[in-house]
C-alpha cells in the first residue's frame, strides 16, 4: 500500500514538473506557494456539517490542480479529533468547534496555528410548511410537539444546550442523535416535528426542511477553524486546500451552503 | 465429536501461516482493547446509575429481540427445512436479508415501513397517536430485525442435518406430530437451537445501525451499550474501552458457553 502510494505520488510529480509551465496561472489564481505546482493525495479530516461545501471546494481544487486528489472523512469533530490523536493520518482538520481543535493542538498533532473560515449558528428545522406552527425555542416545550437534538457529546449539541439555557427553556427530546445530520434527517423523513440544526444543515437539506431562526440573544455561534496536521505527508497540497477554502470561491461556496464569514 | 489426532496429516506450511495470520489479526485489536481499558474504573463504572441504566436497558431489550426472534423463527426455520412451497426460494432470501444489508439501511427500511410517516406505521400513527420509533420497543424491533436471520440459519441447518428415522419411528408407534416435534425434533435439535440462539442474542446485544437510525438514541428509553459506548468515545474515551470491555466479556461468555460448537474440543 505505501509503496504504491509513494510510485503514484512519484509518477504524478512526474507529470507536474513537466506540465509545470503550462498550469502556471493556474497555480497563481489558486493561491499555491511558487516553486511548482502541487500534486498527490490530500486527505481532509473535516466536521459532518460541512459535507456539502468542502466536497465541492475539493472538486475546484481538483479542476485547479489536476493531479491533486482530494478525500474527505466526514463525522464529528469529536470524533475526528479521537482519530486524529490516536494516530489516523491526515493532511487536513477542518472543526466544527474550537474545543476539538485545541485537543488535537494540546496533542501536538497540528503544524502551524489554526485559521478560523467560517461560521455557523443554530435554527430550529421543522417539517416543510411547519405544521406544527413553531415560532421559537419555548415552542419546542409544547406537549403536542416532539423534538430530537444532537447529544451533548458533539458540538451541535453543546451549542444546542447553550442556547436553551441562555433562552430559558428546558426541552424533553425523544432523542439525542449522536451527529446534527442525524438530527436533521429525523426531521427531514417525518419522524419529529422539530430538531435543533445548523443553519448550514438547513441550506443541505432543500426544500423537505423549513428553518425557524433563533433570536441573536439566545442563538450561538459556531466557529470553524482548520489547519495543517502535523503528520501531513502532502503540507504543500494541504496549504492548497485550505487556501482554497478561504478564496472567494471558497467564500461564495460556504455562504451558498449556509455559513457565514468568519 | 471425539477423532484421533495422531492419524491425522500435517497441514501444508501455507495453510499453517495463513491461519496463524488469521489468529493474529482477530487477537490483536482485543489486545489492544484490555490493554487500554482503565481497569482499575471497573468499580465506579458498574456502579454509575448511567451506566447501569444502559446495561440493563440493553440486557432486556436483547433478551426481548432473543424471545421474539425464538418465537418467530423457529417455525420460520422448521418450514425453509421441512416444507416446499411456491416462493420457497424468495422466502430464504428474504430470512437471510438481514444478514448482509447494512444495519443503517435496515435501520432505515424500518422507519419507512413503520414510522409515523411510515408506510404502515402511519395508519398505526392516525389510529393511534403512537410509533414505534424513539421508544423501547422500537429497539426490540430492530434488534430482532437484524438479529433473528442467524437464530433461522442456524436453527434451519440443524433440522437438515437430523435424521429424520428417530420421527419416523415415533411416528410409528402412534406419537402425534405435535407430540414428536416436542418430544423427539426439539430435543434432537437442541445444540442448533442453543447455538442459534446465543448467536441471535450476542447479535442483538450488540446491534448498534439499525438500532440508532430506527430508535434514536435517548438514555433510559432507547440508548443501549453499543451507542453509549459510541457517544462515550467522542467524550470520556477510557469510559467508552471500558464499556466495550464489558460487552466484549459478555461475547467471550457466549462463546465459552456454546463451547461444543465453537470452542470444540478438536
Amino acid at each position: 500500500m505505501g509503496s504504491l502510494r509513494r510510485a503514484v505520488v512519484v509518477g504524478a510529480l512526474a507529470v507536474a514538473l513537466t506540465a509545470c509551465g503550462a498550469s502556471a496561472d493556474v497555480t497563481d489564481r489558486a493561491g499555491a506557494p511558487s516553486g511548482g505546482d502541487i500534486a498527490g493525495d490530500v486527505l481532509v479530516f473535516a466536521a459532518a456539517s460541512l459535507t456539502d461545501a468542502f466536497t465541492e471546494i475539493g472538486e475546484i481544487v481538483e479542476r485547479q490542480h489536476p493531479q491533486v486528489t482530494v478525500t474527505f472523512n466526514f463525522a464529528g469533530s469529536q470524533q475526528l479529533a479521537t482519530q486524529i490523536i490516536e494516530g489516523a493520518r491526515a493532511d487536513v482538520f477542518a472543526s466544527a468547534d474550537q474545543a476539538q481543535m485545541a485537543t488535537v493542538v494540546d496533542a501536538g498533532a497540528v503544524a502551524g496555528i489554526p485559521v478560523v473560515f467560517a461560521r455557523n449558528q443554530l435554527a430550529i428545522a421543522v417539517e416543510a410548511g411547519n405544521p406544527a406552527s413553531v415560532s421559537s425555542l419555548r415552542d419546542l416545550q409544547r406537549d403536542d410537539v416532539t423534538v430530537v437534538l444532537a447529544a451533548e457529546q458533539v458540538p451541535a449539541g453543546r451549542y444546542t444546550r447553550e442556547a436553551l439555557d441562555r433562552a430559558g427553556v428546558t426541552l424533553a427530546p425523544v432523542s439525542l442523535e449522536t451527529d446534527v445530520r442525524a438530527v436533521l434527517t429525523k426531521v427531514a423523513l417525518g419522524e419529529v416535528d422539530t430538531g435543533i440544526v445548523y443553519t448550514s444543515d438547513l441550506a443541505a437539506a432543500g426544500d423537505r426542511v423549513d428553518g425557524v431562526a433563533i433570536p441573536d440573544e439566545h442563538n450561538v455561534t459556531a466557529t470553524y477553524p482548520i489547519a495543517t496536521l502535523a503528520t501531513a505527508e502532502n503540507p504543500a497540497g494541504a496549504q492548497t486546500f485550505i487556501d482554497a477554502v478561504r478564496s472567494d470561491s471558497g467564500r461564495t461556496v460556504l455562504k451558498r451552503a449556509g455559513f457565514g464569514a468568519p | 465429536m471425539s477423532r484421533s489426532r495422531s492419524n491425522e496429516p500435517p497441514a501444508p506450511l501455507g495453510i499453517g501461516v495463513l491461519g496463524a495470520l488469521a489468529v493474529v489479526f482477530l487477537t490483536l485489536p482485543l489486545v489492544g482493547l484490555a490493554s487500554r481499558a482503565p481497569w482499575s474504573d471497573i468499580p465506579t463504572l458498574l456502579t454509575d446509575p448511567a451506566v447501569r441504566t444502559t446495561l440493563r436497558l440493553s440486557l432486556t431489550a436483547s433478551l426481548a429481540a432473543l424471545l421474539l426472534s425464538t418465537v418467530l423463527g423457529v417455525p420460520l426455520a422448521w418450514l425453509l427445512a421441512r416444507t416446499r412451497f411456491p416462493g420457497w426460494r424468495l422466502v430464504r432470501a428474504l430470512a437471510v436479508l438481514p444478514m448482509v444489508l447494512p444495519p443503517v439501511v435496515g435501520g432505515v427500511a424500518l422507519l419507512l415501513a413503520f414510522g409515523r410517516r411510515g408506510l404502515f406505521g402511519q395508519i398505526l400513527f392516525e389510529a393511534t397517536g403512537w410509533s414505534l420509533p424513539f421508544t423501547t420497543l422500537g429497539v426490540i424491533v430492530a434488534e430482532t430485525f437484524v438479529a433473528m436471520p442467524f437464530l433461522v440459519v442456524t436453527v434451519e441447518s440443524g433440522l437438515r442435518s437430523l435424521d429424520r428415522r428417530y420421527e419416523e419411528a415415533a411416528a410409528t408407534l402412534g406419537a402425534s406430530r405435535w407430540t414428536i416435534l416436542r418430544t423427539v425434533t426439539l430435543p434432537l435439535i437442541a445444540p442448533s437451537l442453543a447455538a442459534g440462539m446465543a448467536l441471535c442474542w450476542a447479535r442483538a446485544l450488540g446491534e448498534f445501525g439499525a438500532t440508532i437510525s430506527f430508535a434514536g438514541n435517548l438514555p433510559g428509553r432507547t440508548q443501549t451499550m453499543p451507542l453509549a459506548v459510541y457517544l462515550q468515545l467522542e467524550s470520556n474515551p477510557p469510559a467508552a474501552y471500558l464499556l466495550s470491555f464489558v460487552l466484549l466479556v459478555v461475547s467471550i461468555g457466549v462463546l465459552v458457553g456454546m463451547r461444543d460448537r465453537y470452542l470444540g474440543q478438536p
